[in-house]
């Protein structure tokens, strides 16, 4: 087989992006892989207003992607856009399997994030797109004067609903206790919109529809009834957003690195179990899931690479 | 790249004879923007007399997407004599993804 990178970084989200500036400025030979678009979760994020230095007019999460990627790239990391079938992070050299080839490295830092969970219900697969949604900014606009509902109970559920009544004539809220978990200054504003409504101790269990979402089962998880929600028929569709909550981009190391939960169990310098084996932002176990967070991390991942290396030598 | 709007998907998509690949964005949907260059790109490579490449802004054309059957952007559509034979959907839309489905209809 041909190259052995020095680093090879799983993900070009804040964290890989970092790393990847990190590794390349430290004359590593550096490959990041990413099987989407670069950014991750601010790839959809409109508005970042907390990283610090993002004060620019008409900044977007892509944006400042753009000028991390480019930074990387400047500083000699390669990118390629690949799917990872699979991982071998025993041993000396490291193997990652992907849809389109085969790379090997003698460090991996493992940034492969995290995404939303999904709702839970049955059929919920064939109503993406379709009714089912997990980005407000993105299909808000589709629910102009229909009916839309979000599930959760947190400070994005409650946001986001708030950002639908521009859209929506009517925004229920499906929540399975019987209080909000949002901050109480958020819960404050939603519980004076005239176009909010609550469902409390409820779950959403089965959603239907003749292609487009127009009916669902929502079950009252203390008395155990269900309600049909149908739509109007004037308007044969509803919305349904998901904000409860993400999940780390794990499955591919179970069994391979400790976890906790899905999440990457890493020591103060974000070393994993396995030598070698780095990790770095939303996928890892720790306090504050943001854009700076996931950055530092990938500075601190592609250090530590760096001196494990020399280490070897 | 040819840019539709509601009065002309009609005649460049539904009445279209042999394959169009449409990509439906919309205003403020912050992927349709990440992918949109990726899917210039797949324009550039795979773009044809029999393949042709299309984009619609949903956000200026709402009833025209949900006729389409579309509540969630983005969406990289392949129509074959009006009709959609098969499409990439939100997430599942990763311009690798994207280029497999084109690869089919090429």
């Amino acid at each position: 087989m041909e190259k052995i990178y020095d680093v090879i970084i799983l993900g070009a989200g804040p964290a890989g992006l970092s790393a990847g500036l990190y590794a390349g400025r430290s004359r590593l030979s550096t490959l990041i892989i990413e099987k989407g678009v670069d950014g991750g979760q601010i790839a959809i994020t409109n508005e970042i207003e907390n990283y610090p230095g993002q004060v620019l007019e008409g900044e977007t999460g892509p944006s400042l992607i753009a000028r991390m990627t480019e930074q990387a790239k400047k500083f000699g990391a390669e990118r390629i856009s690949d799917t990872i079938n699979s991982v071998e992070l025993d041993g000396e050299i490291k193997k990652v399997v992907c849809s389109n080839g085969t790379y090997q490295g003698k460090t991996v830092i493992i940034a492969t994030g995290a995404k939303h969970r999904n709702i839970g219900c049955e059929n919920e697969e064939k109503f993406i797109g379709k009714g089912i949604s997990f980005c407000a900014t993105c299909d808000a606009s589709f629910f102009e004067d229909f009916e839309v509902y979000v599930v959760g109970g947190g400070d994005a559920a409650v946001e986001e609903a708030m950002y639908l009544t521009k859209f929506a004539r009517k925004v229920t809220v499906i929540h399975r206790r019987n209080e909000l978990r949002a901050a109480k200054s958020i819960q404050e504003k939603a519980f004076k919109n005239p176009k909010m409504a609550f469902m409390w101790d409820s779950v959403v269990v089965k959603v239907d529809g003749d292609e487009l979402l127009n009916k669902m089962y929502v079950k009252n998880v203390k008395t155990g009834e269900i309600t049909t929600v149908e739509a109007d028929p004037d308007d044969g569709l509803f919305g349904l957003f998901g904000f409860i909550g993400l999940l780390p981009n794990t499955e591919l190391f179970e069994g391979k690195i400790d976890l906790d939960k899905g999440y990457v169990k890493t020591d103060d310098n974000l070393h994993t179990n396995v030598p070698g084996v780095f990790a770095a932002g939303d996928l890892r176990i720790k306090v504050l899931r943001q854009v700076v967070t996931a950055a530092a991390d990938g500075a601190i991942a592609a250090t530590e690479a760096e001196h494990y290396l020399a280490h070897k030598k | 790249m040819l840019e539709l709007d509601k009065t002309t998907f009609e005649k460049e998509v539904l009445q279209a004879t042999g394959k169009v690949v449409v990509d439906f964005y919309g205003n403020g949907c912050v992927s349709c923007e990440a992918l949109m260059p990726h899917v210039h790109a797949l324009a550039e490579k795979y773009g044809s007399d029999t393949l042709k490449f299309c984009a619609l802004n949903t956000s200026k054309a709402r009833r025209l997407a949900i006729g389409q059957k579309i509540l969630g952007l983005p969406v990289i559509a392949v129509y074959e004599n009006g009709v959609m034979i098969d499409s990439c959907v939100k997430e599942a839309a990763t311009p690798a993804a994207v280029e497999a489905m084109l690869k089919k209809y090429c």
